[in-house]
């Protein structure tokens, strides 16, 4: 017999009431879990864009679009390398609830900045340049679909019309399909030439949605974006120049403010969790006082017996919350498989697994810490009614 | 038979405050227990009988005098000191058992041996040792919801010599039990004084009891008022 085997026989002297500590906990870490992956996904999304990337939108929103004509005048200023633009088309296959990502961009200067994000095949690259109806198919979108290079598809766009048939439908021929080079750049996107969009939608000629740069180092990103934007100013499309990083947390943010969220629902699941584990211990040692009295007669030290009270508390919060680390797991990897890639590298990493372990091992000290005090503290004589 | 002095109390007070009121238990007691001595122990309620087993077995301090153990002084130990003094020293058998519900008779009377470096094959033996000694080897895999009073105690008794201390305490050993059973104990508390040498304070409301100590203190009002031999 060891402490372990006291600890244990303890923790579980009502199975049911453990049981449903236990889940109570399991609970809690399968929401960190699934939720803390997500945001994870998201930020590290976000992180991995290039440093010296920029990105031009409209100062008012980067939903309106900017004149054509900044991208000439952006690309003569002194510390932007390359350049490239990209309009927004709304896009979906068949029914309007299969969303895509579909961008009408410049082939070539589009690839060229996304050079070490994106593989793509040599002679797909060069479909895709000459061929005005062709476009790019990202890796999760041509899997969830099935699209092979040379697939005639019909795109349609809940925003823009085609005027060549007044329908909202673009045939586009698959040219090559993209691969992300970096496990956490999306895939599920489309890109088609923006010289065909342009020239056939209704409305909205020679304007690009945002203008993606890139400057000659991080160093002189703030003076390219104050230049570009003090360019700018007073125009009819005034413009706000941000970091790539900046410009993706942006968008993210206009889906809430995720991290809020996140911690808003994890820290109330954790909250609750908290009181019914801590409210249970309490009560579950107070059950046990006299035993406890007992063993200081017996000559057990009073720090080891606090250090089973607050042992028993990090067992019990292990207990609950490794498997609920390891189902979070398995949903987390299940539902990238449902998303496909439309979050990429969504997965329990091992930042969120250790955060999720720390967790359980700071719920176990905190709800274990009065209990195992009021052990600690126990007066044998008071304890025992003698006397 | 009766050796040198083992435990020695000079001049005891023990108050509590309880209040505004303080509240005298002993003043001034004095007190002698020679190595493998039976005493029982017996006196009113609030007499002090439980305290002065408390004091003699240092789960509580005196608020003035001098406890001596085998030569050392008891009442200066710190709480860890204590802890340490009573795993060695003292064995406690008490009313209800107060065996731990979660662990078989075995494991219950292992649980002083965690206090020890003695590793599993020697723990193991000595537990087989003291549950054949009172007579309960073959249930030692029972819990003590499976086991009547007088095994429980037989069991707490088990556990209080498990370490083989020089002092057994018992608070009411066979308070809790019929007749025939409270025998059964009290003959067996005899025995492990007569054959084994344990010195052994009993305290007690019942004179059948007392009968089986060598000596009888009566205590009122924080003083013993007679001194009777009775083996």
């Amino acid at each position: 017999m060891s402490d372990l085997y006291l600890l244990w026989r303890n923790l579980f002297r009502r199975k049911l009431r453990t049981f449903l500590m236990m889940l109570a906990i399991f609970v809690a870490f399968v929401i960190y879990g699934v939720l803390g992956s997500i945001h994870y996904a998201f930020e590290h999304g976000v992180d991995s864009s290039a440093d010296n990337r920029l990105v031009v939108v409209n100062k008012i929103t980067f939903i309106q679009p900017l004149p054509y004509a900044y991208v000439g005048k952006i690309a003569a200023i002194k510390g932007v390398k390359n350049l490239t633009f990209a309009n927004w088309f709304g896009g979906y296959y068949q029914d309007a609830r299969n969303q895509i990502g579909t961008f009408a961009v410049d082939p070539e200067s589009y690839l060229r900045i996304y050079r070490d994000d994106l593989r793509i095949d040599p002679a797909a690259r060069d479909a895709f340049i000459h061929d005005r109806t062709s476009m790019v198919v990202g890796e999760a979108i041509a899997t969830k679909y099935g699209w092979k290079v040379g697939d005639r598809i019909p795109i349609n766009s809940n925003i823009f019309t085609n005027k060549t048939d007044g329908s909202h439908t673009w045939e586009l021929t698959v040219a090559g399909i993209a691969y992300a080079a970096k496990e956490s750049f999306n895939t599920s996107f489309i890109i088609f030439q923006y010289e065909n969009f342009n020239e056939s939608k209704t409305f909205g000629k020679d304007t690009v949605g945002w203008i993606t740069l890139e400057t000659d180092s991080a160093a002189v990103n703030d003076k390219v974006a104050a230049t570009i934007d003090d360019l700018f100013a007073n125009s009819t499309a005034e413009t706000n120049t941000q970091s790539e990083k900046a410009f993706g947390k942006a968008f993210l943010a206009q889906l809430g403010n995720i991290a809020l969220i996140i911690t808003l629902v994890v820290g109330a699941a954790f909250a609750t969790i908290l009181m019914i584990v801590g409210n249970t211990m309490v009560m579950a040692v107070r059950e046990r006082t006299k035993e406890i009295a007992v063993l200081k007669t017996l000559g057990f030290p009073s720090w080891r017996i606090w250090r089973q009270v607050l042992g028993e508390s990090v067992l019990l919060s292990l207990l609950g919350g490794v498997p609920g680390l390891l189902v979070a797991g398995l949903l987390v990897t299940l539902l990238s498989k449902l998303a496909s890639g439309a979050i990429p590298g969504l997965a329990l990493t091992l930042p969120v697994a250790g955060l999720g372990v720390a967790f359980m091992l700071l719920l176990g000290v905190v709800t274990g810490f009065l209990p195992a005090w009021n052990a600690l503290r126990l007066n044998i004589v008071t304890a025992l009614g003698r006397l | 038979m009766t050796g040198q002095t083992l435990i020695h109390l000079q001049d005891v007070s023990k108050r509590f405050v309880k209040g505004k009121d303080t509240i005298t238990i002993f003043d001034h007691l004095g007190l002698s227990i020679p190595a493998g001595d039976f005493v029982a122990v017996m006196g009113p309620s609030g007499s002090g009988k439980t305290t002065l087993l408390n004091l003699l077995g240092g789960i509580d301090q005196p608020t003035e005098g001098s406890i001596t153990f085998d030569g050392g002084r008891v009442d200066t130990l710190t709480e860890g000191q204590l802890a340490r003094w009573r795993a060695h020293n003292v064995g406690f058998i008490f009313q209800f058992y107060n065996l731990m519900p979660t662990l078989s008779a075995a494991r219950n009377v292992e649980l002083p041996l965690l206090l020890t470096s003695f590793g599993r094959a020697e723990r193991k033996r000595r537990v087989e040792a003291a549950l054949s000694l009172v007579g309960l080897a073959e249930r030692a895999d029972h819990y003590p919801r499976e086991m009547s009073g007088g095994q429980q105690q037989r069991v707490a008794i088990a556990r209080a010599l498990i370490s083989d201390p020089k002092l057994l305490l018992c608070d009411e050993p066979t308070g809790d039990l019929d007749r025939t059973t409270a025998d059964e104990i009290l003959a067996m508390l005899r025995l492990l004084n007569q054959e084994m040498g344990k010195t052994i304070v009993m305290v007690t409301h019942d004179p059948e009891a007392a009968k089986y100590a060598r000596r009888t203190l009566h205590l009122d009002k924080g003083r013993f008022t007679e001194r009777e031999l009775v083996a």
